[in-house]
């Protein structure tokens, strides 16, 4: 079995509201994949739409060789951790881990001292042994998250599918939950799609990230694939902070106003383009040919980094520029700027 | 008489919260106090202890003879009898009806839900001649029920259909806020995770409901029993025969037998206070779970 689950052009509409407008996407087996995008972008449908949870008017979703439409939700063999958990407030955390090997047919319904390890055995994997008797109002949140995830694996799904996993933590848990996940990934192996609007989640978490816009996929790849070479303008704005200049190009050469700032140009065009430089790629200098000169007004800092921001003439919004190991400039002081790297789109 | 119990809790709500600390000087809430105890004991409790004081009037043996005379225990079986298919028709109906408007999206959703709430604006005497006038002798179906000598008016199933019609919104009521409040998360889960949708239902949607459930049961059985309007009519008051409790203490009342009727009387009392104490009790205990399903 060459992919996991294949997704063709998948299209869906709410009332008029397009939430897909023609999704494609493979996914091997084993890997971990985050649909990344704003609310409103369709990747909670497209999560849903694999589970079987909603039903596609365009296009289809298969596992391995099987059309999807061809099975029930029972036969998808899908698990599903939804975002707010959705643990059965009435069942204890057995119970619940449980409820899947129960709900199956009773010739294929292992038997009760069997599922009764099972359920230890995966609360011991999600690092909650003895929790059994447990109901979910007494469980902390990190805690609910991870026996929804218990519950799923119990029926030992195809895929995993988990919708905004760690959005209803707080910071700290949300950071401890994801390196154990990864962790648990690693270790179990299960093919693996989850939903975010978290950038740095998305990045840090998953083998391949599908950026999603407007109902479309616009791009695909690894983390580094997406930050270092995104692919639209919207991804170069949706990942990380970004700084956007106007600019001409002529022949190799970037040009803001009449100023060549950026040099050594092959692949573009000439004529106006945008061109989004991140804050870490613009250097303060002193005298080069490649030089954006501006006025510093504001310092200020940012976790471990410091961070200037530089107004330059004929540009409204002010530039962020990182000072990783640069000596700090004072407020008021004249600079100059040179950019490092920069990624050019044609202005539309 | 078991209306009566209505309107003492929703007047005790608000003494409920007067403990708390607003900003009002000590005069105000003692003055507040003393006014909502004053109209209680005196439209509220006083009546119900005048019932059970005319009840005992006469002593325990009159008390005795006035609810085990044959028409008083045929009343008190028929209004059991109404009750226990009337109730439980209108808890599969009203879970059938919140289920539909809490977990779909569909035209005339909102026409439903105001449907349901029209035994409720309705005067239960209308609803009773509504029933006159479908299917009584004159009614439009009359003649057809008459040939097929189906009785239907001034008999056990006119009595069934006015009672289910009065009693209809109580469980639907309480279920479709909190239903809709739940969302559809837990049951989505449970599919997916291979149960099938009767499982589903009663190992998750129940459950989640049942106290809700139970509270609009309660209240449902409460008016089932002591409806007097919709039930007058299309009774007949046939003695022994088609009376009900409501109906027999009044026709007690009219031929002044005083003590007979505030017998039988007490005990529609005693059901209203069972009622308002398992009420009370569900409130105690499962008081968020409920708070969750109210907005009226």
């Amino acid at each position: 079995m060459s992919v996991a689950v294949t997704i063709e052009t998948i299209e869906k509409r709410f009332e008029n509201f397009p939430a897909l407008r023609g999704v494609s996407l493979d996914i091997q087996p084993g890997e971990l994949v985050a649909l990344l995008g704003p609310s409103g972008s369709g990747k909670t449908t497209l999560l849903r739409l694999i589970a079987g949870l909603e039903e596609a008017d365009r296009g289809r979703v298969l596992f391995g060789e099987t059309d999807t439409r061809d099975l029930s939700l029972r036969e998808r063999r899908i698990g599903f951790v939804f975002q707010q958990y959705a643990l059965f407030k009435t069942m204890n955390v057995a119970e619940n881990i449980a409820f899947g090997l129960r709900s199956r047919p009773r010739r294929e319904r292992p038997s009760r001292d069997e599922i009764r390890k099972r359920v230890s055995a995966l609360l011991e994997l999600v690092q909650l042994p003895g929790l059994e008797k447990r109901y979910p109002s007494q469980l902390s949140g990190g805690q609910r998250q991870r026996v929804a995830l218990a519950r799923a694996l119990a029926i030992e799904p195809r895929v995993l599918l988990l919708d905004e996993p760690f959005g209803a933590l707080d910071a700290k848990v949300r950071k401890d939950l994801r390196a154990w996940l990864r962790e648990l990934h690693g270790r179990t192996g299960h093919t693996t799609v989850f939903v975010t609007h978290d950038q740095e989640e998305a990045l840090e978490l998953a083998d391949r990230v599908a950026i999603l816009n407007e109902g479309r996929i616009e791009q695909v790849g690894s983390a580094d694939d997406v930050y270092d070479h995104p692919a639209t303008p919207f991804i170069c704005e949706f990942l990380g902070e970004v700084n956007k200049l106007p600019v001409k190009v002529v022949g190799s050469q970037a040009f803001f106003g009449d100023r060549p700032v950026l040099g050594g140009l092959s692949q573009n065009q000439g004529g106006p383009a945008s061109l989004y430089v991140r804050p870490q790629h613009l250097r303060i200098v002193d005298e080069t040919p490649l030089a954006l000169p501006g006025v510093v007004e504001h310092l200020r800092r940012n976790g471990p980094l410091r961070r200037a921001e530089v107004a330059v003439e004929g540009l409204k919004k002010r530039l962020d520029v990182d000072l990783a190991s640069q000596v700090a400039p004072a407020i008021g002081e004249r600079v100059r700027l040179r950019i490092a790297h920069g990624n050019l789109f044609a202005a539309a | 008489m078991s209306d009566a119990t209505l309107p003492t809790v929703s007047a005790a709500m608000p003494a409920r919260s007067s403990g708390r600390a607003r900003g009002e000087s000590l005069a105000v809430q003692i003055v507040l106090i003393a006014i909502s105890l004053a109209f209680l004991l005196l439209f509220l409790l006083l009546p119900l202890v005048t019932v059970f004081v005319e009840a005992g009037a006469r002593g325990w043996e009159a008390y005795r003879a006035a609810i085990t005379e044959p028409d008083a225990l045929a009343a008190i079986r028929l209004t059991l009898l109404v009750a226990a298919i009337a109730v439980p028709f209108n808890i599969v109906v009203g879970i059938a009806a919140a289920w539909a408007i809490a977990k779909f999206e569909f035209t005339g959703k909102n026409l439903l839900i105001s449907l349901i709430d029209l035994p409720f604006s309705v005067s239960p005497v209308i609803s009773g001649l509504v029933f006159v006038l479908l299917f009584g002798a004159q009614g439009y179906f009359g003649p057809w029920l008459q040939a097929h000598d189906l009785k239907i008016v001034f008999a056990l199933p006119g009595l069934i259909l006015a009672t289910v019609f009065v009693t209809f919104p109580f469980v639907a009521r309480e279920l479709i806020p909190h239903m809709q409040s739940l969302g559809s998360a837990d049951e989505e889960a449970a599919l997916t995770l291979g149960a099938s949708p009767w499982r589903v239902f009663f190992s998750v949607t129940l459950p989640n409901v049942k106290w809700s459930l139970f509270y609009g049961v309660l209240l449902c059985n409460a008016r089932a029993m002591g409806e007097f309007g919709a039930v007058a009519v299309v009774s007949g008051k046939i003695r022994g025969v088609t009376n009900t409790m409501p109906l027999h203490i009044e026709i007690l009342y009219n031929e002044y037998m005083g003590a007979a009727a505030f017998a039988v009387a007490s005990l529609l009392a005693g059901l209203a206070l069972v009622t308002l104490v398992l009420k009370t009790l569900l409130e105690w205990r499962y008081g968020d779970v409920i708070a969750a399903s109210r907005r009226h």
